[in-house]
């Protein structure tokens, strides 16, 4: 059973990787733009799903760290000169020593606690980026504006196509990270001490040690993400990463499906395709109803919460035993 | 030799032909049929600046009277707005899903200083006319390096220049205190206060204070500045702090000349919740009229915006001077097209756009018009000083040019 899962498993992993490798030879550069979105809050999430999902620390502030690696990179780039490859490692590395320094106070909470003092620090980062004192570094309320890469080595593709493929190599490689974490010996101590701190304890896992650090690689996924928006955009801002942005991470997690770390693609398409169709859903109310998409969005986080409670890849866990179930029933009898 | 990497150059040269070749058919005049002309939008119909999508609103509805009454040379105009919540990224996300997906011909009225400080040098780059964007940012006036962008309301720096001006000629020896929002409405109107003062005369300014837009009230920041000892305060701040400021600096007794900036003149939003009376003598520049003046009961276009808003919209928008500036907006808009005549290329709309002659946009106050020129990217400069006299806003001394 578990031999056919893995391999269903592996199936659908290549053919999502064939597909997210054919999407720049025929999709318009709106649509790459969307795609490298969705690259990049996938990351994110893995990011997030580790912290909350595997370790059980509630996180709602991992907008804030977002932020750092977002504007970490711009000031990277244009205040010190530093190319768009180079900045968004040295801005995660940033992040990771600001996770983990913040992972030190989370440890005295717990809970509803934390998740209160995460909130804090995702309301305060606005206002903490348009800080009159860092103005010269982070270009205050005006937000810094950054050139857009090229593709290198002369390579025949456009900027749309080359930042793609660029968000998708760091999320390959941040997903294969994240996967051989979680089954090696780490995974199983984050997970215990999600499930039985305790017991964990009596075993030998050091908590304290191994919760803060997941609390700083969690951070650092969230930094790459946010260094990949700000060169994708282009521009970073106070405005651009609100509190609506940690509370989509959320969103995004328990949708995608807590401790799944494929769902997260599917978290993170939710959370950028699902505005948009709310949005069409209420175009032909008319002018005046301009507010409802809010409402539509939150309907339909609902309805898929109530279809789907442990989250798409939940649901595809269920859809796939069931399957089993129903296509090779002789095979069960004789084990 | 077939190499690994001259078979992966190849192939990756052949896709991105393929993609480019896709897409090089839709350059012809795209927006633009016999029938229709496609218009783009940006506005936050949601989150914290949500206020002004009643602009967005104003200005469809302002389009759909034209269209009722037959177009322009013949053309239906589809304003297609959405909604990117005041949030720069999804500006550009929904900028660009109009630019290539919708098709249309130009952006009109995007909205905010930071969304459209993202999605200009894509315009830029694409050549896609940034028609009077809503925000008085003093930097959409560059027709040098961003040829197709160009703004519409008169610059917070122009306005703070003409307030300068004014102190400098009627109270040169005034000690002034200023609060100002700490972003980036705050920070263009302190530029141009201090370049309208000089070098020589900032020593006028004894004390500023700032506030963040999170902070709820600002009436601390005022028993500061009237610490100072200043007789003159400027209030540049939005409409929520404007009240608050009006109030406290009222109650304290402080005997102050006090001016407020544009965005905050609202009698409605602003001075009522302030109270009427202690707003009595605040001294403020405006290009929109009041149209509950009863100066203005006669004016044409005052008339016109009554029939307009009892048909296409309701009595809250006839009185919110947000909506009153859209419809303005709109016809200016429409002049454009007008004058373009049957070349609606972005060339000519562009070009257009830059030839707007002494144009006299509904509910402007008389006598103020809008000006454009190949060099002069800022449609209003003038404003009309106005000062209240505890029912409306009275005009005194001549309108002033910055």
């Amino acid at each position: 059973m578990a031999r056919r899962n893995g391999r269903i498993a592996s199936i659908v992993t290549a053919a999502v990787v064939i597909v997210a490798l054919a999407i720049p030879f025929f999709a318009s550069g709106y649509r790459l733009y969307q795609g490298s979105q969705v690259l990049i809050l996938a990351i994110a999430l893995l990011g997030l799903n580790l912290l909350t999902g595997f370790n059980g620390q509630i996180s709602l502030g991992h907008g804030a760290f977002f932020a750092i690696g977002g504007y970490g990179t711009a000031i990277l780039m244009a205040k010190l000169g530093v190319p768009y490859w180079a900045a968004i490692p040295i801005a995660s590395v940033v992040c990771f020593i600001a996770g983990f320094l913040f992972g030190f106070p989370a440890l005295r909470f717990g809970g509803l606690y934390l998740a209160l003092a995460t909130f804090a620090l995702a309301v305060a980062m606005p206002q903490m980026l348009s800080y009159k004192g860092f103005d010269a570094y982070t270009g205050g309320p005006m937000g810094l504006l950054l050139t857009k890469p090229h593709a290198p080595f002369g390579l025949p593709l456009s900027g749309d196509q080359w930042l793609y493929l660029f968000c998708l190599a760091f999320a390959a490689a941040l997903y294969w990270a994240a996967v051989n974490l979680v089954r090696g010996r780490v995974g199983r101590g984050l997970i215990a001490i999600r499930d039985h701190p305790i017991a964990a304890e009596t075993m030998g896992v050091n908590a304290a040690l191994y919760k803060t650090t997941c609390f700083g690689v969690s951070a650092l996924y969230a930094g790459v993400a946010g260094g990949l928006s700000a060169i994708v955009v282009g521009f970073v801002s106070p405005e651009s990463f609100g509190l609506p942005l940690s509370l989509a991470f959320l969103v995004g997690i328990v949708v995608g499906g807590l401790a799944s770390l494929g769902g997260m693609l599917f978290g993170a398409v939710f959370i950028e395709f699902v505005p948009n169709v709310a949005d069409q859903l209420t175009v032909n109310f008319g002018e005046s109803a301009k507010a409802l998409p809010g409402a539509v969005y939150g309907v339909l986080l609902i309805l898929v919460m109530a279809l789907m409670p442990a989250g798409v890849a939940g649901a595809a866990r269920a859809l796939a035993s069931l399957a089993a179930r129903f296509f090779a029933p002789a095979r069960r009898r004789t084990m | 030799m077939l190499t690994r990497r001259s078979f992966l150059q190849s192939s990756a040269a052949a896709a991105a032909f393929a993609a480019s070749a896709g897409s090089a058919h839709a350059d012809a005049t795209p927006g633009i049929t016999a029938t229709e002309i496609k218009i783009g939008q940006t506005m936050p119909y949601s989150g914290p600046a949500s206020a002004y999508g009643v602009i967005g609103r104003t200005e469809a509805a302002y389009f759909k009277m034209i269209n009722e009454q037959g177009g322009i040379n013949g053309r239906k105009l589809n304003l297609i707005s959405l909604d990117d919540g005041y949030s720069p990224p999804k500006t550009v996300e929904q900028v660009r899903r109009l630019v290539e997906q919708e098709q249309v011909a130009f952006l009109f009225q995007t909205l905010g200083t930071p969304p459209n400080t993202a999605i200009r040098p894509y315009c830029n780059e694409h050549k896609v006319p940034q028609l009077f964007v809503a925000t008085g940012a003093a930097k959409w006036n560059d027709p040098k390096h961003f040829p197709w962008t160009i703004g519409y309301n008169p610059s917070y720096e122009t306005e703070a220049r003409i307030y300068a001006k004014q102190i400098l000629a009627t109270k040169p020896d005034a000690k002034i205190a200023i609060l100002y929002a700490n972003d980036d409405f705050g920070k263009d109107y302190i530029v141009g206060f201090k370049e309208g003062l000089g070098a020589s005369h900032e020593g006028m300014i004894v004390k500023e204070a700032t506030y963040e837009n999170s902070e709820p009230t600002v009436d601390s920041q005022v028993v500061t500045l009237q610490g100072s000892g200043a007789d003159l305060f400027f209030i540049v701040a939005t409409p929520k702090f404007a009240a608050q400021a009006i109030r406290k600096s009222f109650d304290l007794g402080w005997n102050a000349t006090r001016y407020i900036t544009n965005v905050s003149v609202s009698i409605a939003t602003v001075l009522k919740p302030a109270g009427l009376d202690k707003s009595k003598g605040l001294i403020t520049g405006g290009y929109v009229l009041d149209v509950t003046d009863p100066r203005y009961k006669d004016n044409p276009d005052v008339k016109g915006w009554k029939a307009f808003t009892d048909k296409y919209m309701s009595a809250k928008e006839y009185i919110d001077v947000n909506a009153c500036y859209a419809f303005g907006a709109a016809a200016t808009m429409v002049q454009v097209l007008k004058q373009c005549g049957n070349d609606l290329s972005r060339e000519n709309v562009m070009k257009q756009a830059a030839n707007l002659k002494a144009f006299a946009a509904p509910l402007l106050i008389p006598g103020i018009a809008i000006n454009t020129s190949p060099d002069d990217f800022d449609p209003i400069r003038q404003l009309q000083l106005l000062t209240f006299n505890g029912t409306s806003w009275e005009p005194f001394g001549e309108i002033l040019q910055g």
